[in-house]
């Protein structure tokens, strides 16, 4: 009798699950694993992949891209360059943010101002910015201090948030994230986009929740049903690919490489694949007059030209390919792939490896012993980063130069280096823009305090022949500024201010009834996200 | 020496030792453990650490009687082109060191305070055994993890790196101080109403100098018996730790770092990088817990 109860319990027990499981086949629910976790929420503080990965779902720009990256009616339903110097916008109508006021042209100028306040991250699209007014409810103009060929290009960054909304909280300027600032907007989003955050856990969850007031669902091959997006942070490889294989998860964006074939062969789980326009480099400290963290003393070896030469070739790239990045990944002597506007096929060039040329270079510079440095590294920002790291100083401490890894997780790493707090570090750039004055403005421009010049120059090159290329781009057109975009190539590649490695290639791995389509800005934009 | 040796072969323990297979066995397993891993620098086929002597075309390697396998290599290489043996040894050395210290530490705590709460009585007793209690309702694998998650958030990331190796021997230690307490407690209770410990009271002798030349001696035996299976738990904790990511700086990998590291590459097929980590890990603990077991059994009169 009592076995037959127990029988009964269980099947009613049962039929409660399948019915839970019902509901949830109803609710589509995305469930979403990286190894890393966005660092806030704040639509202007971060200029990181990780962090755009969840804010382009809650938040909308002017202009947003179609799946080939090319641009698209956004917030602005208009736009045209009424004089050189000013561009008009026409606002779509009926747009609400979710917490129920409705957009005006006033929140798109305070958001342009807002991404141009000094603890902005976001300068670089909106360097040429001077102000922005509004003209009517639905009517903005941008004023520019110069002509800028491709500021549509760069507004696709940034995102419209609520002047209202910001001022009772208090967030009027992005939050400093160098300073470990903790603001309204660390944990809160109000946008006007096809998600909003239901829920956010630092480093446990965020659950983002279908917006079905959104203007953009059914109109613009907007056709996802995506009803509920939970992201969670996996940091192991191991656990994130176990939780994808049981189906613990439905997408994995960064699947190891090492389980790629695992995944392929797997039923019930597809691998997608395509080159991402993100391209991995060492960049060493060339201002500082002594190494920070290293055993020279009284100079840094980094300013000579054959010591950078030396490391640089001291790299078997052709190794890390193989060995740590599995094939997965396009080896490059040059700044950015060739999806990149500007790109020049006779520049893309490496110094051979050629481990006993890095000794002898050494030796000139004066450093026959080597010496010790610290090579700073993310641990859950690109693929396979510590591993590479490891690497690295395996091949450096081959020919002299003892090399210590440093690897942090992607909030303290950059909290560190964006205070130029280190000697060499790795870095991945990828080219939201796909034109090459993002990289060299960002990267390779002193800073001198001019919107986005530098912002991510940590290592503080210095050239004022680059930076002279860096103006010719920001306002030259045609011939002239792929002559310049050319010479400045040209000049990365002889005076070696970063040693590049390769360009990430992105397997997306996802379960067979989900269907996210691939993007080369390893974005996820689940407005096109379809479960069956 | 001589006679101490003849005596000591003589006794009743070497000769329990010398009737249980299983003892001499484990007591073998554990010798080799030991031997490898202090004399690791040595005899070891690689330098691990020896960041010039790594090759990446080396990653990957499958253990030597494997298809694809190099000699060299004997348990295989890991992603780094680390030679898993060696790394194995270096690994071990760590554990062992984290594990002895661990014991010896919450041993000298746990003594201490036991005699104290033992000897002294009233309040001090009940206070000091109180704290023991409420220590002993939370795992102590927990209480490790708190006190490195407090020292973690304590101190600057740069100090942190050098002294985590004895942050990890304190969190071990203290986690496990409250067993060795009690015991010696206990004991302590038993021995200190004892004619010889009155005799001593009355000509005189410092309550310091009852505790420690005449108290203690009596009560050590089970302290033995707890220390060598707590050595166990200690390099288990201190692998658990490594295994999440806490416990010895990555610099200076331990087992439980070995095993993590090559957690991740499990299901793609290389599965010498953590298997090898994790059956030296079995085989380090379990010996010493069998001989833990074989210790406690030999030492009770009334298993005799």
């Amino acid at each position: 009798m009592r076995v037959k109860a127990r029988a009964v319990l269980r099947t009613a027990a049962a039929l409660a699950l399948l019915a839970l499981g019902a509901g949830a086949v109803q609710a589509k629910s995305v469930r979403w694993a990286a190894s890393g976790d966005p660092n806030t929420m704040d639509p202007h503080s971060q200029n990181v992949g990780t962090v755009t990965m969840v804010l382009q779902q809650v938040y909308d720009p002017l202009l947003k891209r179609n799946q080939d990256l090319s641009l698209a009616p956004g917030l602005a339903t208009e736009w045209r360059q009424e004089e050189p110097t000013r561009w008009r916008f026409t606002l779509r109508q009926g747009v609400k943010f979710h917490e129920g006021e409705a957009l005006t042209a006033e929140d798109v100028a305070f958001s342009v101002q807002r991404a141009l306040q000094p603890t902005s991250n976001f300068g670089i699209y909106v360097d040429t910015v001077d102000h922005a007014v509004a003209v009517d409810e639905r009517t903005v103009d941008i004023i520019l201090k110069r002509p800028d060929p491709i500021l549509s290009n760069k507004l696709a960054s940034i995102f419209i948030v609520s002047k209202s909304w910001s001022e009772k909280h208090n967030a009027t300027r992005p939050q400093n994230t160098r300073a470990r600032e903790e603001m309204h907007t660390t944990r809160n989003t109000n946008g006007t986009g096809a998600y909003r955050l239901a829920s956010r856990e630092p480093d446990v969850r965020t659950v983002l929740a279908r917006n079905e007031a959104w203007w953009g669902w059914g109109v613009e091959g907007n056709a996802g049903n995506v009803t509920e997006i939970v992201y969670r942070p996996i940091a192991s490889d191991a656990t994130r690919i176990a939780a994808l294989l049981s189906g613990e998860v439905d997408f994995v964006m960064d699947p190891p490489l090492q389980d790629l074939n695992r995944l392929r062969a797997a039923p019930g789980v597809k691998v997608i694949e395509g080159p991402e326009v993100r391209s991995i480099f060492l960049a060493m400290d060339v201002n500082r007059d002594e190494l920070l963290y290293g055993d020279v003393k009284g100079k840094n070896p980094f300013k000579d030209l054959r010591v950078r030469q030396a490391l640089y070739q001291a790299i078997d790239v052709q190794a890390i390919h193989r060995t740590t990045m599995r094939g997965q990944s396009v080896v490059t002597g040059t700044l950015f792939p060739e999806q990149v506007n500007g790109y020049v096929k006779a520049e893309d060039v490496r110094l051979p490896f050629d481990a006993a040329r890095a000794k002898a270079l050494l030796e000139q510079a004066g450093y026959p012993q080597g010496f010790s440095v610290t090579l700073d590294c993310p641990n859950n920002r690109y693929i396979n980063d510590e591993q590479i790291c490891q690497n690295i100083a395996a091949m450096w401490s081959r020919v002299g130069v003892r090399t210590a890894v440093k690897s942090q997780p992607l909030a303290p790493f950059f909290a560190q280096i964006q205070k130029d707090d280190t000697s060499v570090y790795l870095l991945g750039w990828g080219v939201p823009t796909l034109d090459a004055l993002y990289s060299f403005q960002s990267l390779l421009a002193f800073r001198n305090g001019d919107q986005g010049d530098g912002i991510w120059n940590y290592g503080r090159y210095s050239n004022p022949r680059m930076d002279a290329l860096v103006q010719r781009m920001k306002t030259d057109t045609g011939e002239a500024r792929q002559a310049a975009i050319t010479e400045a190539l040209k000049l990365y590649r002889e005076d070696v201010p970063h040693i590049p490695l390769h360009h990430q290639m992105i397997p997306w791995a996802m379960r067979s009834n989900v269907q996210i389509p691939h993007m080369a800005n390893n974005q996820p934009y689940f407005r096109w996200a379809v479960v069956n | 020496m001589a006679s101490a040796l003849a005596r000591a072969f003589d006794s009743d323990l070497w000769w329990s030792f010398k009737r249980s297979p299983v003892t001499v066995a484990s007591a073998l397993v554990a010798l080799v453990c030991i031997l490898g891993a202090l004399l690791a620098p040595w005899i070891a086929p690689h330098n691990p650490f020896d960041l010039a002597t790594l090759n990446l075309g080396d990653a990957f390697k499958p253990p030597a009687w494997a298809e694809d396998g190099d000699p060299l290599f004997g348990l295989g290489t890991d992603d780094q082109g680390r030679d898993v043996l060696s790394a194995i040894m270096y690994g071990a050395r760590i554990s062992l060191l984290v594990g002895v210290c661990a014991v010896v530490f919450s041993t000298l705590v746990g003594v201490a305070v036991g005699l104290l709460a033992g000897y002294l009585g009233g309040t001090a007793d009940s206070l000091l055994m109180r704290i023991a209690d409420i220590q002993l309702t939370f795992p102590s694998i927990l209480i490790a993890l708190l006190v490195d998650g407090v020292v973690r958030a304590a101190v600057p990331r740069e100090v942190h790196d050098q002294i985590a190796l004895f942050v990890v021997i304190f969190a071990i230690g203290i986690s496990a101080w409250p067993q060795f307490a009690r015991t010696v407690r206990g004991s302590t209770l038993v021995e200190r109403n004892k004619e010889y410990v009155l005799a001593a009271r009355i000509i005189g002798i410092s309550q310091v100098r009852i505790m420690l030349t005449h108290v203690l001696p009596n009560v050590i035996g089970p302290v033995l018996v707890i220390a060598t299976l707590n050595l166990g738990f200690a390099i288990l904790a201190e692998a658990t730790l490594s295994f999440l990511g806490v416990g010895v700086p990555p610099t200076q990998p331990s087992l439980g770092t070995l095993i993590r590291i090559g957690n991740d590459f499990l299901f793609s097929g290389e599965w010498w990088i953590t298997i090898f980590p994790g059956i030296a890990l079995i085989c380090m603990v379990l010996s010493v817990n069998l001989l833990g077991d074989w210790l406690r059994d030999a030492l009770n009169p009334r298993l005799r």
